[in-house]
């Protein structure tokens, strides 16, 4: 009889225990995830379910119990998102509008918003970043996230963000994520999709040969469907197929992608997120209650935003040397100011004298709907605040 | 308005007035400049709200009268006209457009009228001195590199001119610093400066004062308040408000009981400095300073760029000590001794350094270490 409890996390509770219970103790939830590595995967793929679609559902209710597809109607449309209820009836991303409505002729058809597309994958964004710094966005909605301690330092586990994270998307996007946790980018993703809509899969370390061998090729990034073909002509139709060939065959027969079948097929990977975007600033947000032109007002919201990216600079180990505001006017049109400083910070109170004094410049009657404080031009800590002779700001 | 005037003297007049005009100007008639003709002189003016420069040149006066016209197009126009024509300016009393002559170009350009002109306002001030303009140079020179240019700390963004003392003998003295170096200069207090309060001289009027005063051999007459200050000489008056805000107080930071003394000839340091940082990354550009018995060892180490290492020779008799400065700040400081030979007073690798020139006494510089 085993005497070792597993790492368990509950998704909807958060807590995160030792057990071998399949009900959470603390919330009576069944949205249990448990397995030994759990605390030791790091990298994660998170997905949102049917994106635009579920977006769509969001703001409008009544669309909710209804098959919905989003894109352009008509002869020549094809197919943006369908969401969970539409799939069942065949429609997918990409195919042909016609085509679609034959298989599903209830279905709803709504035009793509891309605008506000973009605003909720941003407000993703924000709460990924909440986790970590080291983020790769590969479209609006999904992004690898790097959880590794030494992007975070918080002392929480990467399995516990995720599943905050998905929470929160839920709770303050109004949206579904899907997330995959392992130890590579190949298999993170490959988790995400292992249980959609609304799911946390993870692939551990051990057994992880046995877990790829019986799934097809397809499921690897890379290959589609001209590659599938070619392999299938050459016998190779699951990933087992690819573990039993020697390597020197498939780098003969597939050139350089040949290296990654075998890596792949092995369960290796790259770990590497390069956060091309995201982690060329750190900020915070927050939308106002109501609009607010008051100064003082905007200066005391930004206060504890300069904390937290003055916090999140120390985790990530960096510094910024360029501090931007943003602000969103009633009529929600967009301002962004930068201020280049003499030399890179973490410092809040840095932070907050020098968006102070760009906030003066354009509270100037305008009522605002939101405030965000962030810097920019990130380089490292050790750069960061040389010594002054007074002190910093004397 | 109408004029003949030698385009080489229009052209030195419109160059110093000039550049005060900013690029950007969302006030139409800042970007222009105001001429006054009258009496035999042309009188030009530009300002932007908190810095005017005046200055006038002989002309041959057919008819007195005044306009604005934009002062970039103006500059760009007679410095492109050949080398000794004669250029005529005259104001249409019709269109209201400045018509410019010269040779056989002709240029016609928009004005706006005079009265919408801001002046500044010609405060009191009781405070008047005479300063020679070579003195006027070097307090200037030896210390506008250490102003701050970070807007948050906008009291360290101009020189500090006030009235001081320096081993019983009264002193006009300017200060700069950024927070990272501090550099301090005394001249003797000149008569009539004695109660003159403490003032922050913003960098571009220090800028544009320099550029004036580059080639006057005269002495130049400071006038100022608490508010404002104002700069004569020859025909040129540039006035320019103050910061208002208070320097900090600088005398705490420069140190008094440091015990390490090393000297080494100003530029071999300067040249071995440019040469090794030529590795230090871009942001920080940090270099250590390695202190041995007579020997001292730069070293600048990058991460991404390799590491540079080079040895001189310096007067040192104290202990061996380590210590890391920015090496652009070692560099602009270097490049303002004019003695053979540069002083460091040095206590340990976290407090202030002093730097003096042999040549110049009344000159000391402060830096601050980093972490390296």
């Amino acid at each position: 009889m085993s005497t070792t409890l597993t790492p368990t996390l509950c998704r909807d509770c958060l807590t995160h225990i030792n057990t071998d219970a399949q009900i959470c103790a603390t919330c009576g939830s069944t949205r249990l995830v448990h397995h030994a590595e759990l605390d030791e995967l790091d990298i994660a793929h998170v997905d949102c379910d049917a994106f635009y679609a579920s977006v769509e559902k969001r703001d409008d209710p009544s669309l909710r119990d209804k098959p919905l597809i989003v894109g352009h109607p008509g002869g020549r449309g094809v197919v943006t998102t369908a969401c969970y209820i539409a799939r069942k009836f065949g429609p997918r991303s990409a195919m042909p509008m016609f085509k679609a409505m034959e298989m599903c002729p209830d279905a709803v058809v709504v035009k793509p918003n891309m605008a506000k597309y973009k605003e909720v994958s941003q407000q993703i964004r924000a709460i990924f970043l909440e986790a970590t710094p080291v983020i790769e966005p590969v479209s609006m909605d999904e992004a690898y996230l790097d959880l590794s301690a030494d992007t975070r330092g918080d002392g929480l586990t990467p399995a516990w963000h995720l599943a905050r994270i998905s929470r929160r998307i839920e709770t303050d996007v109004g949206i579904s994520v899907s997330i995959g946790l392992s130890y590579n980018r190949f298999l993170a993703k490959l988790a995400s999709d292992m249980e959609k809509p609304r799911g946390y899969s993870i692939i551990p370390r051990v057994g992880v040969r046995e877990f790829l061998a019986p799934l097809p090729v397809r499921k690897i990034n890379g290959v589609g469907e001209a590659t599938a073909k070619k392999m299938d002509a050459d016998g190779i139709v699951t990933i087992g197929d690819l573990q039993a060939l020697p390597e020197a065959q498939l780098v003969t027969r597939y050139g350089k992608f040949g290296n990654r079948l075998v890596q792949y097929a092995k369960g290796e990977g790259s770990r590497r997120i390069t956060s091309s975007r995201a982690s060329k600033s750190i900020s915070a947000e927050n939308t106002f209650r109501r609009d607010t032109s008051s100064f003082d007002v905007l200066c005391e919201a930004i206060e504890p935003m300069c904390e937290t990216v003055a916090n999140r600079m120390v985790r990530s180990k960096l510094a910024g040397g360029t501090v931007v505001v943003k602000l969103k006017t009633g009529d929600f049109q967009t301002l962004t100011r930068n201020r280049k400083l003499a030399n890179p910070t973490q410092r809040a109170d840095i932070l907050y004298q020098s968006a102070r004094q760009m906030i003066e410049k354009e509270a100037n009657g305008r009522a605002f709907r939101l405030i965000g404080v962030g810097v920019a031009d990130l380089c490292s800590a050790t750069e960061a605040d040389p010594p002054d002779l007074f002190g910093g700001l004397a | 308005m109408k004029l003949t005037i030698e385009r080489a003297t229009l052209l030195a007049s419109l160059a110093h007035v000039q550049s005060v005009v900013e690029r950007r100007n969302t006030i139409p008639i800042l970007s222009n400049v105001l001429l006054e003709a009258d009496a035999g002189l042309l009188k030009l003016t530009a300002t932007d709200m908190d810095l005017s420069i005046v200055e006038a040149t002989p002309g041959d006066i057919s008819q007195s009268g005044a306009t604005t016209t934009p002062a970039h197009t103006l500059y760009d126009i007679v410095r492109k006209l050949p080398d000794g024509a004669q250029v005529e300016l005259a104001l249409g009393t019709g269109d209201g457009r400045l018509a410019l002559k010269a040779g056989r170009s002709e240029f016609v350009l928009p004005c706006l009228p005079r009265e919408d002109f801001p002046t500044m306002a010609d405060d009191d001030l009781p405070i008047s001195f005479s300063v020679a303009a070579e003195a006027l140079r070097r307090l200037i020179d030896k210390t506008r590199f250490a102003v701050s240019t970070e807007e948050t700390r906008y009291y360290l963004n101009g020189i500090y001119l006030h009235a001081a003392e320096s081993g019983g003998i009264a002193m006009l003295r300017a200060v700069a610093t950024d927070g990272h170096r501090l550099a301090l200069v005394d001249t003797p207090l000149p008569d009539g400066a004695a109660n003159m309060p403490g003032v922050i001289v913003p960098r571009k009027a220090i800028n544009e004062l320099r550029k004036l005063i580059d080639e006057t051999a005269d002495d130049i007459v400071v006038s100022l308040s608490e508010t404002k200050i104002r700069f004569e000489f020859d025909d040129a008056v540039m006035s320019s408000k103050l910061i208002d805000g208070t320097f900090p107080e600088y005398q705490r930071v420069i140190p008094e009981g440091n015990d390490k003394v090393m000297e080494v000839e100003a530029k071999t340091f300067a040249q071995a400095v440019d040469r090794v940082s030529t590795i230090s990354t871009e942001k920080s550009r940090s270099v250590k300073l390695g202190l041995a018995n007579g020997l001292a060892t730069l070293i600048a180490t990058s991460p991404d760029n390799g590491s540079a290492t080079e040895e001189l020779a310096v007067i040192y008799e104290s202990d061996d000590m380590e210590i890391g400065f920015n090496s652009r700040y070692l560099l602009e400081m270097t490049a303002q001794i004019e003695g053979d030979m540069a002083q460091f007073v040095l206590s340990d690798a976290v407090s202030p350094t002093l730097v003096k020139d042999s040549s110049d006494e009344g000159v000391v510089y402060v830096l601050m270490p980093m972490r390296v």
